[in-house]
């Protein structure tokens, strides 16, 4: 019989039961070498250290930890293969890159499941985001790879040469793709460092290489810490430096290849503003809002970390945001119902609890949705920061966590003056159903991207790339070739 | 002929904020031919000099980097015209400060004059040619263009006095940026001469600043400056610009290092304006024009 | 959500120019920003325990339907006895919420369901079109009360809606709720299809909201585009604001088109994130639907058992 009466009513309805995706489909060895022309080596000290899957705290595997002798043979090995690659037809180069692009379609699932282990990120954001948009990306530049001389850089642009290339944990496979996609299009051949806490996808990227047949010493992978980085990065025989990580180990690069040839890019931190006016499309701009900042735990150089809110319509957008708070579901990063995963590591959780004590400390408000944490692992629970001022440290500071500042602004040149006010420029968003405020915030706003009615959104067409602080040159699209050409 | 008139010399002055002020230092230093016959005193800019011209410059940026590109095209051609009517005092200068005959002089200036149209010309179009829409894969209109970076401090050629200096200042605000140019510091003359018709052909005060002086001196706290967005090194020799990039990496200056040029007469490429201009990409979403069934 | 008054929104319907600026004044909707959002909430993953639950709650949804030119008292009868006993060899299975017929098989109807708490809902206002003077739509509904409807979808003017007047859209509701009288409660149906825009879905349902409906819903099911996530994501977010600032609870009504459990639970997700538990139950939550019953029978048995079904194993109508 029916129904309101007799139906059982729980005391939450609609609970769902978890949903994790397999583990099976991945199958980590326990210890991975150096990948050095074309074979997997130890380290020539023998140093090794473990990877911890961030969500357990539970060791993975253990890796080789590259030491200078190391990042000495890579390069050489990527030299001595610079040679052949770049002397390939265009069109040859490109059929490599097709392949990668393949392999890693066919291996998406697997792929997805090892960075969602290694670096604590949602399977829903790994299976529906990072891996998608690793696979376009090397699809994007393998099509690039036959058609340089119409790039408009000139007729026969040439490549630079052995690219020595240093990646975040934050999209590890994804900015591996940013990194090598285009550099290989281009005829350069690569040494890769994959961050410290999150060397697996690299590692696996590596095999991927080998099945699709590329040739030795293309593409060199070592992991290791920061020290290895920067004895790739100083390493005379490095032509082009690529970085993507914080400013400040930026800015120390910067200073490396000062006064040699190195042609250098940069994608570093950002404290990108996201602007609601008062005609905004309030329910889309909450899911924005979210996204902006809790994408990924907010570990991503372009969050939406500072909300500038118009104050006439600031308790009614709080009021929307804090309920929608509430339905996010932070937990097992393997269950495909999870919204927020664990924190890549101690020391970032460390960092992010610091910052986040200090605005509180400074006085301003703060709010988190109820919220169990894991007894394992590293987490944070989403936090709002209200009645934060320019002045506030949760204001200036990247925070690099799911941890949002609420700032409210009156006018529209109150709104930019404020977007404006930090020494980044990398991403800001815009929420207005007005046509020409869209255009005219945009055209003053001092970021490399500008999500107007939408945001953290990714395309391999679209350069990516920030002002001021937050980097130079451009990844993505045709503007992302001109970093690995000697134009 | 009478006795021979005596001539009445200009006193150069720095271009600043669109003023002509001395150096705030009170300090000249002398400046003399390629056969050491004195030719002027010059300012010798001190780093509150420097300063001064960086906050010139900023205030200008809104203005000029918002002005049309058909506007800016209007007023570097207004450049050449002034120029083409100067010529004469070009030539001499040029004459005396390189050591070139009139007609090598000549052919100089006329080079510079033509380099100002051909920027002229550009500030239009370079936005089509380095921008242009991203065929994202979703519902989303995706435009790149490029805008200019900021405050330029631009260490102008040695050798080339006039044309090397025409070479580099051109393409920097010819898309909108704003510039601090420490001119040839043996050779300053002509980039100081070059402020007076800077002021008389519409460019609004502060988009372009000349300093003269000790390279080195002025260059290093530029290269510091936070609120200096990038430098051209074109002035620099290898020790000096080794050293002004570091300086620079403090705020993530673009930094455009010093290339070898054999022949500044030859055609430009657009390298020296894409330095100095970020990619700014905007996103929108498209959709349908109705409320779709497709969401499945 | 600042908190009006009833009143307050009595102030909105006070003449067409008021009730303009208000519907005109709602916030927009971007329409790529909704549909990303309702497809993301699709691809949440519901299995065992709360998938059982979602099917039973599913199947006590469902409004079932037969609005076809050729009912007849037999077929009207044997949905009666689907609705009340969906699945005859399995007594767990849960009644459906209503069965749903024109208002000259009410009466049929009402006799085939006597005895449970399945409801009779009837469509009237000149359904589907509603092209029809308002004495005779006012008539098709009194009609069907009288013959002992227990719910009333109405479809509104979409023709006054397009053209703006929105004052008559207003008026025509109420008179059709004061011919419900007390007993029985009214869906608005807004054919979201033919309204076409997320900005006209939103006024349309603060209008009707406004207006006293007990339901609203999005179609006919008579029209291409019916039910779609994004459109019912969007009539829960109205819901759920006109709640906050008036205090009273409106259902929602998603109907045509939603023919698989799969998606029937996808609808779930939405109103379980969107509006929450208050939503999550009969009396404020519907789907308008003939086959999708079978769907989520099979599926039921397949839990059940632990084998798939086929449709030889649930009855046909």
């Amino acid at each position: 019989m029916t129904t309101e009466k007799t139906m059982d009513k729980r005391s939450s309805a609609f609970e769902y039961a978890p949903a994790p995706e397999s583990r099976s489909v991945v199958d980590i060895a326990p210890s991975y070498g150096l990948f050095i022309d074309g074979e997997f080596t130890e380290a020539a000290d023998g140093k090794v250290f473990k990877t911890v899957s961030p969500s357990t705290e539970e060791v993975l595997s253990e890796v080789a930890e590259a030491g200078e002798a190391d990042v000495d043979r890579a390069v050489k090995a990527a030299r001595k293969a610079f040679e052949k690659w770049s002397a390939l037809p265009g069109s040859e180069r490109a059929k490599y890159l097709f392949r990668i692009a393949r392999i890693i379609q066919e291996r998406s699932r697997e792929l997805a499941v090892l960075e969602t282990l290694d670096n604590g990120k949602p399977i829903k954001e790994t299976r529906d985001a990072d891996l998608p948009l690793v696979a376009a990306h090397f699809f994007y530049y393998a099509g690039w790879a036959d058609k340089l001389d119409h790039a408009g850089y000139g007729a026969n642009p040439c490549p630079l040469g052995v690219a020595g290339q240093v990646i975040p944990w934050n999209f590890p496979l994804l900015m591996l793709a940013w990194k090598i996609a285009p550099a290989l299009a281009t005829g350069n051949t690569v040494v890769l460092k994959p961050a410290e806490t999150t060397p697996l996808s690299a590692l696996f990227f590596a095999d991927i290489c080998r099945q699709a047949g590329l040739p030795k010493g293309v593409v060199n992978i070592l992991t290791g810490d920061g020290r290895a980085g920067a004895a790739l990065i100083a390493h005379p025989d490095v032509n082009k430096v690529a970085f993507t990580g914080s400013t400040a180990v930026g800015k120390q690069i910067a200073r490396t290849v000062a006064g040699t040839r190195k042609k250098v890019t940069l994608e570093l931190g950002g404290k990108g503003a996201n602007i609601v006016f008062d005609d905004a499309p309030i329910d889309q701009a909450v899911e924005g809002i979210v996204n902006g900042i809790f994408f990924n735990q907010g570990q991503v150089c372009c969050a939406g970390s500072r909300l500038l809110v118009q104050e006439s319509i600031h308790d009614e957008l709080l009021d929307s945001l804090k309920r929608r708070l509430t339905t996010l579901r932070l937990g097992d990063p393997l269950d495909k119902n999870t919204d927020i995963g664990a924190i890549n590591s101690a020391e970032q959780l460390a960092r992010i609890t610091a910052l986040a004590d200090r605005g509180e400390a400074e006085g301003a408000e703060r709010w988190s949705p109820a919220c169990e944490l894991p007894e394992n692992g590293y987490w944070f629970a989403p936090t709002l920061f209200t009645k934060v001022t320019q002045a506030h440290t949760v204001a200036r500071d990247e925070i690099f966590g799911p941890v949002l500042s609420v700032l409210t602004f009156r006018t529209p040149d109150e709104a930019v003056a404020k977007a404006n006010n930090t020494p980044y420029g990398l991403s800001a968003g815009i929420w207005t159903e007005k046509g020409s405020r869209i255009l005219a915030v945009a055209n003053k706003l001092r970021a490399g991207v500008i999500w107007s009615n939408t945001f953290n959104k990714f395309d391999p067409t679209s350069p990516f790339g920030g002002y001021k602080e937050s980097g130079f040159g451009r990844e993505g699209g045709r503007h992302g070739l001109e970093a690995y050409l000697d134009v | 002929m009478s006795d021979a008139r005596l001539s009445v010399l200009k006193t150069y002055k720095l271009y600043v904020g669109g003023k002509f002020p001395r150096s705030e230092s009170g300090r000249v230093y002398e400046v003399t031919d390629s056969k050491n016959n004195w030719l002027a005193n010059a300012p010798l800019s001190s780093r509150k000099d420097a300063r001064d011209a960086v906050v010139a410059a900023r205030k200008a940026f809104g203005g000029w980097s918002g002005a049309t590109a058909y506007n800016r095209g209007q007023i570097l051609y207004r450049i050449a015209e002034m120029l083409e009517g100067r010529r004469d005092q070009y030539v001499a200068e040029v004459a005396g400060a390189e050591g070139l005959s009139k007609s090598k002089a000549g052919l100089q200036v006329d080079a510079a004059i033509d380099r100002w149209v051909w920027y002229a010309g550009w500030t239009d179009k370079i936005a089509q040619v380095v921008g242009g829409g991203n065929p994202v894969a979703g519902p989303f209109f995706n435009l790149s263009s490029p805008e200019p970076t900021g405050v330029v401090a631009v260490l102008a050629p040695q050798e080339s006095s006039f044309l090397g200096l025409v070479s580099v200042v051109a393409p920097v605000i010819a898309t909108g940026n704003t510039a601090v140019v420490v001119a040839s510091e043996r050779s300053p003359l002509p980039a100081l001469s070059l402020g007076e018709v800077l002021a008389t052909s519409d460019l609004p005060g502060g988009v372009v600043n000349i300093l003269s002086g000790r390279t080195a001196e002025i260059a290093a706290p530029l290269a510091a400056h936070q609120d200096v967005n990038a430098i051209d090194l074109a002035g620099a020799d290898e020790a000096l610009a080794k050293e002004l990039e570091i300086a620079a990496a403090d705020n993530l200056k673009r930094v455009l290092r010093p290339q070898p040029v054999d022949d500044w007469s030859a055609t430009p490429g657009t390298e020296r304006m894409t330095a100095f201009l970020e990619t700014k990409t905007v996103w929108h979403p498209t959709g349908s024009l109705g409320a779709s069934g497709s969401a499945y | 959500m600042p908190t009006t008054a009833p009143n307050a929104l009595s102030d909105v319907t006070a003449s067409d120019s008021t009730l303009r600026r208000f519907l005109h004044g709602l916030p927009g909707v971007d329409a790529v920003g909704l549909e990303a959002r309702a497809a993301s909430l699709g691809t949440r993953s519901i299995k065992t325990t709360a998938k059982a639950y979602a099917i039973d709650l599913a199947i006590s949804m469902v409004d079932l339907t037969t609005l076809e030119g050729a009912d007849t008292p037999g077929k009207v009868r044997a949905l009666g006895a689907k609705a009340v006993r969906p699945d005859p060899t399995d007594r767990t299975t849960p009644s459906t919420a209503a069965v749903c017929v024109y208002p000259d098989m009410v009466a049929t109807a009402k006799e085939a369901v006597a005895g449970s708490d399945v409801k009779v809902a009837s469509v009237a206002t000149a359904f589907p079109a509603g092209r029809a003077p308002i004495a005779v739509k006012l008539a098709d509904v009194r009609e069907a009360v009288a013959a002992g409807a227990d719910e009333i979808d109405m479809v509104i003017d979409r023709g006054a809606f397009l053209a703006g007047h929105y004052m008559k859209v207003y008026d025509e509701i109420t008179a059709v709720k004061e011919a419900c009288g007390t007993n029985a409660r009214l869906k608005v149906i807004f054919e979201t299809g033919e309204l076409s825009t997320y900005d006209n879905i939103r006024r349309a349902s603060w209008l009707g909201m406004l207006a006293g409906a007990d339901f609203i819903k999005t179609s006919t099911g008579k029209v291409a585009v019916n039910a779609t996530p994004a459109n019912t994501l969007l009539m829960l977010e109205a819901v759920r604001d006109f709640r906050a600032q008036t205090g009273v609870q409106v259902g929602v009504k998603p109907a045509g088109g939603i023919r698989t459990s799969k998606d029937a639970i996808k609808f779930l997700v939405l109103v379980n994130e969107t509006v929450g538990e208050d939503w999550l139950d009969n009396h404020w939550f519907r789907f308008g639907a003939s086959s999708l019953l079978n769907d989520l029978l099979m599926q039921r048995q397949k839990l059940a058992t632990g084998r798939y079904s086929g449709p030889d194993y649930v009855t046909v109508d």
